[in-house]
């Protein structure tokens, strides 16, 4: 279960959200400047709230009252980011191992191998090339296969649709659905698309200007 | 005339090590972290640019000399004289060409998108990994351009050479030195051969760079890094 509370602060908005995830695809809805990405980034620690309390299944992620934040890379999270972030220097394959070395030593058994997480996203044929030789709906892809081959026990998925064709979109949108049935873990999906929330949404997480104004399940 | 050719290509190496080893952290630093008095040290790392080699000879000659703090500790530690030495030439050279390592490598670095790093951060790398996997190779072609600039800078350092190494002949004598002083005791023949090779020397550098950076570094912006060439799909 992942418990968010975050307030923060920057010069002309503040960022006030409390919300709970059992399962399932929150989707994290509103305009842009609204605070969604920001509420990824302090999940994952690559940002800092000013104050409140993160969690994810017992584990404290970051206390502001505690003055505890646990490194990002201690935290297991998969992030899909907005322009996908692919190492533009490492082949396909290259960049979906990145992540593996740092949870091999820990012992973890692992759900599924690299190449059966290339298989199922459709990407196999492409592991040699570099993400300069990938067109749009796969870099999305590979994106997504690195952040799931880390195991992670949460995935934050930042506008993952946004720059997609509509083809491709339809598409991606089913996967993603499948991909949390079978992975079982709690998704978080930052979009401005009332389509994609409709679509994907177990929850919703409606803000503006910072502030959560409803948070409720799917119509 | 061989060996003021050896001793210049020697010292310029060993000044190009000095400032990549110096410069690949200041330059790391100073391209991600904001600090009050940064743009005042800044101008500090800038300085040996403009300022006239003398300048710079005669500041090291205070700090390396044997009554200088540094000179002094390396004497009375070591029993080592720093100054007239070959290593002194390899300082002045390292602080003279300094400048370039440090703006090339700077610029190489803030180029480097920060999203990489924070992706490589989710993906449990430690940093250390993460600049030697993602922000080194990524920064390395604007490195590497800042190495070779200062090594032909290095080459052809003549002011604060002469004053803190001086001019002996198989020691210090680089071929700067060595073209100024054959011209000083008439030897015309000797300096224009020698002015012929570093010419030539500093040509092939600068031409392998702007080669280089023309089509290897195009290419590999473009697709992948090391076969650039195969075909896109």
């Amino acid at each position: 279960m992942l418990k968010v509370n975050i307030h923060k602060a920057f010069p002309g908005i503040t960022i006030d959200v409390d919300f709970t995830v059992t399962e399932g695809i929150l989707v994290i809805f509103g305009p842009s400047g609204s605070g969604k990405s920001t509420i990824l980034n302090c999940i994952s620690g690559l940002q800092q709230p000013d104050a409140g309390h993160i969690s994810l299944n017992e584990r404290l992620f970051y206390s502001g009252s505690a003055g505890i934040s646990m490194p990002t890379r201690n935290r297991h999270i998969g992030y899909v980011f907005q322009d996908y972030a692919l190492f533009p220097h490492m082949t396909v394959k290259d960049n979906v191992m990145y992540g593996i070395p740092a949870r091999c030593k820990a012992g973890s058994g692992y759900r599924m191998t690299v190449l059966d997480v290339l298989e199922m996203l459709k990407i196999t044929h492409l592991q040699d090339r570099y993400p300069g030789q990938l067109s749009g709906g796969e870099k999305q892809r590979v994106a997504l296969a690195r952040a799931l081959m880390v195991e992670p026990d949460l995935l934050l998925l930042d506008e993952p649709l946004s720059a997609l064709d509509h083809a491709n979109r339809k598409a991606f949108q089913g996967e993603l659905l499948e991909l949390q049935r079978i992975w079982q873990i709690p998704f978080l999906l930052v979009t401005h698309s009332r389509k994609e929330m409709t679509v994907l949404a177990d929850e919703v997480l409606f803000m503006d200007k910072g502030r959560q104004v409803t948070y409720a399940p799917a119509a | 005339m061989l060996e003021p050719i050896l001793l210049s290509l020697k010292v310029a190496l060993a000044a190009v090590v000095v400032d990549f080893l110096v410069g690949l952290g200041i330059a790391r630093t100073m391209a991600r972290k904001e600090f009050p008095g940064k743009n005042a040290v800044e101008s500090l790392i800038i300085l040996p640019m403009v300022l006239p080699p003398t300048v710079l000879g005669y500041g090291l000659l205070i700090l390396l000399g044997k009554r200088g703090p540094v000179g002094n500790f390396l004497l009375e530690t070591f029993d080592f004289q720093l100054i007239f030495t070959w290593w002194a030439a390899v300082i002045a050279s390292a602080v003279v060409s300094f400048p370039l390592m440090y703006q090339s490598a700077k610029a190489a670095f803030a180029g480097v998108d920060v999203t990489l790093e924070q992706a490589a951060r989710t993906l449990g790398a430690r940093e250390m990994r993460i600049f030697l996997t993602v922000t080194l190779p990524l920064a390395w072609p604007g490195i590497l351009a800042g190495l070779v600039l200062c090594f032909a800078r290095a080459l052809g350092e003549f002011g604060a050479t002469l004053m803190v190494a001086g001019n002996i002949p198989g020691k210090t004598q680089t071929i700067p030195l060595a073209i100024y002083f054959a011209v000083e005791s008439g030897d015309t023949d000797g300096a224009r051969n020698l002015v012929l090779v570093i010419t030539l020397l500093s040509f092939a550098t600068v031409f392998w760079l702007n080669w280089w950076s023309r089509n290897k570094l195009q290419a590999w912006k473009k697709g992948g890094a090391c076969n650039a060439e195969s075909q896109h799909p």
